[in-house]
């Protein structure tokens, strides 16, 4: 099959087994078991057009025009190519996992979940591969509409209050900045296509090029820079395999994507450099990075520490886009891959917390590494590599940001970015030391022989005969896949790394 | 003489003719109905080929009775008027075929054959307004539409519609009378009535005191009749009162047609004969229409009857078109003219989900609709999909208005960056006035009397309306995806009327 045709499948796939979904949502077997026969053929067909990105092409399509020089039209290059894999990979596992834990938690509306789970997808992969940031914009918008579903799913007060904010700040954001962004990029170079070394440097003068930083960086509402950042936290009142894939991998990402796009291709790293507001953007992302950890410090439960934590992560790819030069842009496109495999793992493991113990708050995590051995030594290793210690894969990215900002001569960043990484070790490990050291507390025991058992039948998962009670396998497997890919990561970084540093160089 | 000749004239005449035959009759079945349908899809149809005849070899002229112009009635049929022209007759058609079920419920069979003589009536009147070029012969229409027009508004199936015609009747006279004494002092100036005709003979008498009161008149009759801003008090009363159907056909079209005659009097004799006429409408009129969509966008917010939060929506959406308009620029006209024809979609997409939820559940307040999306799925799914459209989703007809009315507004500078910045705060707040509604319909459980999983049955909408409502669901997207038709119809008018001005 052409390049042309494999991207077209890719985008039809989960658009069709959207549909699919919904159609054999009565039979959940069948439904389940063709969810993630689907991820992996789109998995497969999205991997298959790596080799010709790898061989230095930009395979392109372009579907219409909807006015006239504004075109829906696909081209892939290095850092939508890695994003795609990233999304369509780990939608694998995250399709495998959420069977598990939907069954396991006993939610309501699985199919209309499924279905809208797999727009997302869709919504994803077309922003990886959009040629445009029209077309970028349109795909940002579907993610953004077709996971508020997702976000309101328990239908709570809670979950619509939440999905609310969500909703309101990533549309607000959006049409409110990002939209007459654009509309002044356009009106100014009459293009809107990703250029390599920018579109904007011949056309805009520095003092509107400034101004219009501001409002991309600040418009891209996905990249959760404060003081937009709230829709994050707020997003985590859906169930957790939505706060795994999408909130820890597909939407977030999707934003800071985005940001690097803009970047590299719109403004172009030699004219970012120039531009005054680049510095200011440097230090909102500085201070979202350090504030955010601050915060995550004081949350006491462990999804809301996990979203304060994703928004310090995306801010460090923002600062590294600001930094703007290659080193600091590589560790960013590093940091979509490393960040997303780690923060899955851990938000995998605190699905399979809820799922098999029924806990959500940290202080109830005492001695829980004894029963759930594999879920806390998992948590661990992705906690591990989100704060970026070898060997595992964090560390890479972390390293190469550092390098940028000496590079860059920004003595500052450095400073922020070591002072960060210990806020993370404050933050990530205290539950995993609770788990592993302290002792369970004594009502838990007893409940455990109680009534645990008739309750949780369904529920009931792998590994009772040893005294474990770990979640089901169907969440395991995943979470476990996750954690050895952090550490596999580290070893294997070489390839990724020559991959994105082709955006400069042209070749591998 | 063909007939393909005749059609300028025929697209005027035929519901006029059926109209008197449908009140003789006056015939209780069925019957009443199924023949303003068919005269209305005949209209439509002529007005497809009048488009298709324009697009292809420019304006045509008919002259009434062949009586050579100046002095017999003329019609002209550019780009603009063969736009309105499918408006009027397709929201006419979509109405009357999504609306029949409405009707029975909300309006006694023994007025309904009268009724529907009214529709036509009004109908006639609203595209012999488009259709003739003739300054006089708009008021005619005028008067014939809106008489017919109080009359559908008074049968709606509550009382408070009587008050709420009285207002319009109120509203719509001054606008009448207005426009009728402007058209006055243009006839004393110019000693003649058709626009195109006036046009030339202002010239020599431009920039005379009585030809500015001509125009002051003209535009404030207009606006009355627009609904402009702050003149749009009768308009959400109107709709919300107003049997469902006269609803949709109102909502889609009848305000348009004032901002078409508006249009045309600004662009082909007032601009081009004031000196300083343009600076002075658009200095009174762009904060006008800031004013329009800022408040309508934030009272609809606090709506909770649909149709109410619709006529608001509406009174934004106008206020974009007007604000096209006062650009005076080819560019917004542009603008305008797209969003004309992509807020009828919107609007009358809009307005037949809702007549959907009252056939089914007898309201259209928000406390009484909660979890309807489970109940009648398809319908709301469609209401949802419109209301993307209004907001201004990529993909969506609204987004293509958007695009082109912020793209006109950004050629005014620092006045443009201000305007753009409000506009699309009104869209954020558009946002939330959609997103209640979604908000009620997916995840609140039902209301009293309807609850439990067992009272969750499917209750869609009736099938014709359904068939509707999923056509302009998807010409929302089909003109979002490929908007060439309004917008090489825009271009030409916006050719024509702006070369009127240099």
């Amino acid at each position: 099959m052409s390049d042309q045709t494999l991207i077209l499948l890719a985008l039809s796939l989960p658009l069709i087994f959207s549909g699919v979904i919904a159609i054999t949502g009565a039979n959940r077997n069948l439904r389940d078991s063709l969810m993630v026969g689907s991820a992996v053929v789109l998995f497969i067909v999205v991997a298959s057009i790596l080799p010709s990105v790898v061989a230095g092409g930009r395979p392109s399509v372009e579907l219409f025009d909807i006015m006239p020089g504004l075109a829906l039209g696909f081209a892939i290059e290095p850092l939508g190519m890695i994003f795609a894999l990233v999304a369509s990979g780990l939608w694998v596992l995250t399709s495998i996992y959420g069977i598990g834990y939907m069954r396991g938690a006993q939610e309501k509306h699985q199919t209309r979940f499924f279905a809208c789970f797999s727009i997302a997808i869709f919504a994803a992969l077309g922003v990886a591969f959009a040629e445009n940031m029209f077309t970028l914009f349109i795909f940002y918008e579907v993610l953004s509409l077709s996971t508020y579903p997702l976000v309101a799913h328990k239908g709570s007060e809670q979950a619509k209050r939440g999905a609310r904010i969500y909703l309101g700040l990533l549309l607000g954001t959006s049409i409110g900045l990002l939209l007459p962004a654009m509309l002044i990029t356009w009106w100014l170079t009459g293009t809107l296509a990703f250029q390599p070394g920018g579109i904007l440097q011949d056309n805009v003068s520095r003092s509107v090029g400034a101004i219009l930083l501001i409002l991309y960086m600040f418009g891209i509402g996905k990249a959760a820079l404060m003081p937009f950042h709230r829709w994050l936290p707020s997003a985590m009142v859906a169930p957790t395999p939505v706060s795994a894939l999408l909130h820890a991998v597909a939407v977030v990402k999707a934003g800071v994507f985005t940001v690097l796009k803009v970047s590299v291709y719109l403004f172009g790293l030699e004219y970012l450099q120039s531009l005054w507001s680049a510095d200011l953007v440097m230090w909102v992302a500085a201070f979202t990075l350090l504030a955010a950890s601050i915060v995550a410090l004081q949350k006491t439960n462990l999804k809301a520490r996990l979203a304060y934590s994703t928004v310090s992560q995306l801010s460090y790819i923002v600062l590294g886009a600001m930094l703007a030069n290659e080193l600091a842009v590589t560790g960013g496109g590093l940091h979509i891959v490393m960040h997303a495999f780690g923060k899955i793992t851990l938000f995998f493991c605190a699905g399979a917390i809820y799922v098999a113990a029924h806990k959500t708050e940290i202080s109830q995590m005492d001695g829980l590494g004894r029963k759930m051995p594999i879920t806390m030594f998992a948590f661990l290793l992705g906690a591990l590599s989100v704060i970026g210690a070898p060997p595992l894969g964090g560390f890479w990215s972390k390293w190469n940001l550092l390098l940028g900002a000496v590079d860059a001569q920004q003595q500052i960043m450095i400073v922020v970015f070591l002072l960060s990484t210990l806020l993370n070790i404050a933050y990530l490990l205290p539950p995993v030391v609770r788990a592993f050291l302290l002792s369970p507390p004594k009502e838990d025991r007893d409940d455990h022989h109680d009534g645990h058992h008739e309750d949780h039948h369904d529920t009931r998962g792998f590994g009772h005969r040893f005294g474990l009670s770990e979640a089901p396998l169907f969440c395991l497997i995943p979470l476990s896949l996750t954690a050895i890919g952090t550490l596999l990561l580290f070893f294997f970084v070489g390839p990724i790394r020559g991959f994105i540093q082709s955006i400069f160089t042209g070749v591998m | 003489m063909t007939l393909t000749e005749q059609l300028p004239i025929l697209v005027v005449v035929l519901p006029m003719f059926v109209a008197p035959l449908l009140a003789v009759l006056a015939s209780r079945g069925q019957l009443p109905w199924l023949v303003a349908t068919i005269t209305s899809a005949l209209t439509f149809v002529i007005a497809v080929a009048l488009t298709s005849q324009v697009m292809a070899s420019g304006q045509i002229d008919y002259a009434l009775g062949n009586w050579p112009v100046p002095f017999g009635i003329g019609l002209t049929i550019g780009p603009l008027s063969a736009m309105i022209l499918m408006i009027v007759s397709g929201a006419s058609t979509v109405a009357l075929v999504a609306g029949r079920e409405s009707m029975n419920a909300e309006v006694d069979p023994s007025h309904q054959a009268l009724l529907y003589a009214s529709w036509l009536l009004a109908l006639t009147g609203l595209l012999g307004i488009a259709a003739t070029g003739d300054a006089f012969n708009v008021f005619v229409f005028m008067e014939i539409s809106s008489l017919a027009s109080y009359v559908m508004v008074a049968n709606g199936p509550k009382r408070q519609a009587l008050t709420a015609s009285f207002k319009y009747l109120v509203t719509g006279t001054l606008g009448a009378t207005f426009y009728l004494v402007g058209v006055g002092y243009l006839y004393m100036m110019t000693g003649t009535l058709n626009i195109a005709d006036m046009s030339v003979r202002l010239g020599e008498v431009s920039d005379t005191l009585p030809v500015m009161i001509a125009g002051g008149f003209i535009m404030l009759g207009l606006a009355l009749k627009a609904a402009l801003f702050p003149m749009h008090a009768w308009m959400p009363n109107a709709y919300q009162f107003a049997p469902t159907p006269v609803a949709i056909f109102f909502a889609a079209c009848s305000t348009k047609v004032a901002l078409f005659v508006m249009l045309r009097f600004q662009y082909e004799l007032l601009l081009p004969n004031l000196g300083p006429h343009a600076v002075f409408l658009s200095s009174w009129l762009i904060p006008l229409c800031v004013g329009g969509f800022l408040v309508g966008s934030a009272v609809a917010m606090f709506e909770r009857d649909l149709k109410r939060m619709l006529g608001y929506s509406s009174v934004a959406q106008l206020a974009y078109i007007v604000l096209g308009i006062s650009l005076v620029s080819s560019a917004g006209i542009t603008a305008s003219m797209i969003h004309f024809f992509n807020h009828a979609l919107i609007k009358a997409a809009l307005f037949v989900a809702v007549a959907g939820m009252i056939v089914r559940f007898g309201s259209s307040n928000l406390d009484q609709l909660g979890g309807i999306g489970k109940r009648m799925p398809l319908t709301v799914l469609g209401f949802v999909l419109a209301g993307v459209s209004l907001i201004g989703v990529p993909l969506t007809a609204g987004f293509i208005s958007k695009w082109y009315l912020i793209q006109a507004v950004l050629a005014e500078g620092v006045l443009g960056i201000v305007l753009t910045v409000l506009i699309l705060l009104s869209s954020l707040m558009a946002v939330v006035y959609i997103w209640k509604v979604v908000e009620v319909a997916y995840f609140k459980e039902p209301a009293d009397g309807h609850g439990g999983q067992a009272a969750i049955t499917r209750q869609e909408a009736p099938l014709p309306l359904l068939v509707v409502l999923w056509v302009l669901v998807a010409a929302n997207f089909w003109f979002g995806i490929d908007p060439s038709l309004p917008i090489s119809l825009a271009t030409q008018a916006a050719a024509s009327l702006v070369g009127g001005i240099q």
